[in-house]
């Protein structure tokens, strides 16, 4: 992002809203808040590589001065995650003080609080949204990327919920190679529960990186994965996240625009803000709120947002037919993938990402964060997709009798 | 969670009625219009331009949504668009009719 441009183009007044949101908002629509990077978890394809908590993370104090800045600036709801956000001994203090402050939460978990006195409390509580992560409809799937015992986790949380008679939670699923086969399935699991599913794409970001190759879906299966939307897209969420599928057709309801620090930011566990939840790297990084000014200070006036809050305008993408439909794509998945932010989504419908993709420089290193939270060492129910040594999950951990065949 | 305030009706859009900005809604000024949302049902909307927020704001001091276009100045070869655009808001129940004038 360079520094002093001669003169920004001027909003233009009236015209379409998604012309409008190019040019950025007073206060996103859309912010995610990652309260902790700790988790008890060690998804193979974690988008802020979190495991370790971080001990600069924002105290109690801290986060209510956030929450007290997002109701001045009436940012109506945030969406909370990490890390797992319920493993912070204040998660439910600073649920209440956000809701007590008109700003809605809507929190990511892997389910490993969410037992029945908390599901009871969050079926209690207005304004609350709850999504339970699963990427398999099967243990068998799910476990490979999440972590052994994360589907019996996540199942749980999701049984807690349904019988505490909570309304709207959702089911939140990572569309991977893996799974994408199972959307019928998870479906059927979700209305199981009465919850609602929620299906968004999988980007190369923190160690989703590591496992793009293996786990984005071919482009068959986002052929697939377009007319399963197309078929069911109104019973399903996508946080708007396949707008690269528009361009195969007809458009997918919400907005078809990356809304990187023009309706959409990121303010990490640490208080950093970023142009989005995928663009945790240093050349995304917009401020910290905890400098002068706070958050408004960066979301309003910060040099990178401002130069995000322009039309594309060059590069090869504005020259293809499908331009106004895609907008271009996503572009954490092209900065990670070490393509041009001008240029093709790695996977855009239109096959010219893997022609771009094709065409980089051989010695081409790709864009890899420093801000890494991993696990250390091996974690109790280690994702076994790469293969990697695992510390067995304790046959008492599900049941006392998991694991024990009858003699 | 609580149901959001009471079942969904398609509430019918009647212009020579007096409506209002419903309860549970703020508005938050944009530099297009402002954004809309309700804290009850959670829906998000947007106002598109600057004369809309003067309508949907004032709607509250006039005897009818029609007479609100007017104090506004909107232009008459618009209101038809905008009694829409109010329309679309009485149905995501962002406005609300008004007991008496």
């Amino acid at each position: 992002m360079t520094a002093v441009l001669p003169s920004r183009p001027q909003r233009p007044e009236g015209g379409r809203l998604i012309d409008q949101f190019e040019y950025g908002l007073d206060a996103p629509i859309c912010l995610t808040w990652e309260l902790t990077y700790a988790c008890n978890l060690a998804c193979v394809h974690c988008l802020s590589s979190s495991g370790r908590r971080d001990p600069r993370e924002l105290s109690t104090a801290e986060a209510e001065g956030v929450i007290d800045e997002l109701q001045r600036m009436q940012v109506f709801y945030v969406n909370v995650g990490g890390g797992e956000p319920t493993v912070r001994p204040d998660f439910w203090h600073l649920l209440d003080y956000a809701i007590g402050h008109d700003v809605g939460v809507k929190f990511s978990t892997n389910g490993v609080k969410l037992d029945k006195v908390r599901a009871a409390q969050l079926a209690r509580t207005d304004y609350v949204d709850v999504q339970i992560s699963l990427d398999g409809a099967t243990a068998e799937v799910n476990d490979r990327v999440r972590g052994a015992g994360s589907f019996a986790t996540a199942t749980r949380a999701l049984e807690n919920l349904a019988e505490a008679g909570m309304k709207d939670f959702k089911v939140s699923v990572v569309v991977t190679r893996e799974n994408v086969s199972q959307l019928d399935q998870f479906k059927a699991l979700t209305d199981s529960y009465g919850a609602q599913l929620r299906i968004t794409r999988f980007r190369p970001s923190g160690r989703g990186a590591d496992v793009w190759d293996q786990l984005h879906p071919t482009q068959a299966q986002q052929r697939e994965l377009y007319a399963w939307l197309l078929a069911n897209g109104d019973n399903v969420l996508t946080g708007d996240s396949f707008f690269h599928l528009s361009a195969l057709g007809e458009s997918l309801p919400g907005l078809n625009l990356c809304g990187a620090g023009r309706v959409v930011c990121l303010i990490d566990p640490v208080g950093d803000v970023y142009a989005c939840p995928f663009a945790i790297h240093e050349n995304f990084l917009a401020g910290n709120v905890r400098s002068p000014g706070g958050f408004q200070q960066v979301w309003q006036n910060s040099e990178l947002f401002a130069d995000l809050r322009n039309p594309q305008t060059g590069g090869a993408c504005t020259k293809c037919a499908h331009f106004d439909a895609c907008r271009g794509g996503c572009m954490a998945a092209k900065f990670f993938t070490g393509l041009p932010l001008d240029g093709p989504d790695p996977e855009c419908v239109q096959g010219y990402g893997e022609t771009a993709l094709a065409a980089r420089d051989l010695g081409l290193v790709t864009p890899k964060s420093s801000i890494d939270h991993s696990h250390k060492g091996p974690v109790r129910g280690q994702p076994t997709l790469l293969g990697m040594p695992s510390i067995p999950v304790k046959a008492c951990d599900e049941s006392p009798l998991a694991g024990l065949t009858a003699g | 969670m609580t149901a959001p305030a009471g079942p969904v009706v398609d509430v019918e859009f009647d212009p020579a009625l007096p409506w209002q900005k419903a309860r549970s809604v703020a508005l938050r000024p944009e530099p297009f219009g402002a954004l809309v949302y309700h804290f009850g049902n959670r829906k998000l909307s947007f106002l598109k331009s600057k004369m809309l927020v003067a309508v949907v704001t004032s709607l509250a001091d006039h005897p009818s949504a029609e007479a609100t276009l007017v104090a506004c100045g909107v232009p008459e070869a618009q209101r038809p668009a905008y009694a829409k655009a109010l329309a679309d808001l009485a149905r995501s129940q962002m406005i609300t009719p008004r007991e008496s004038a």
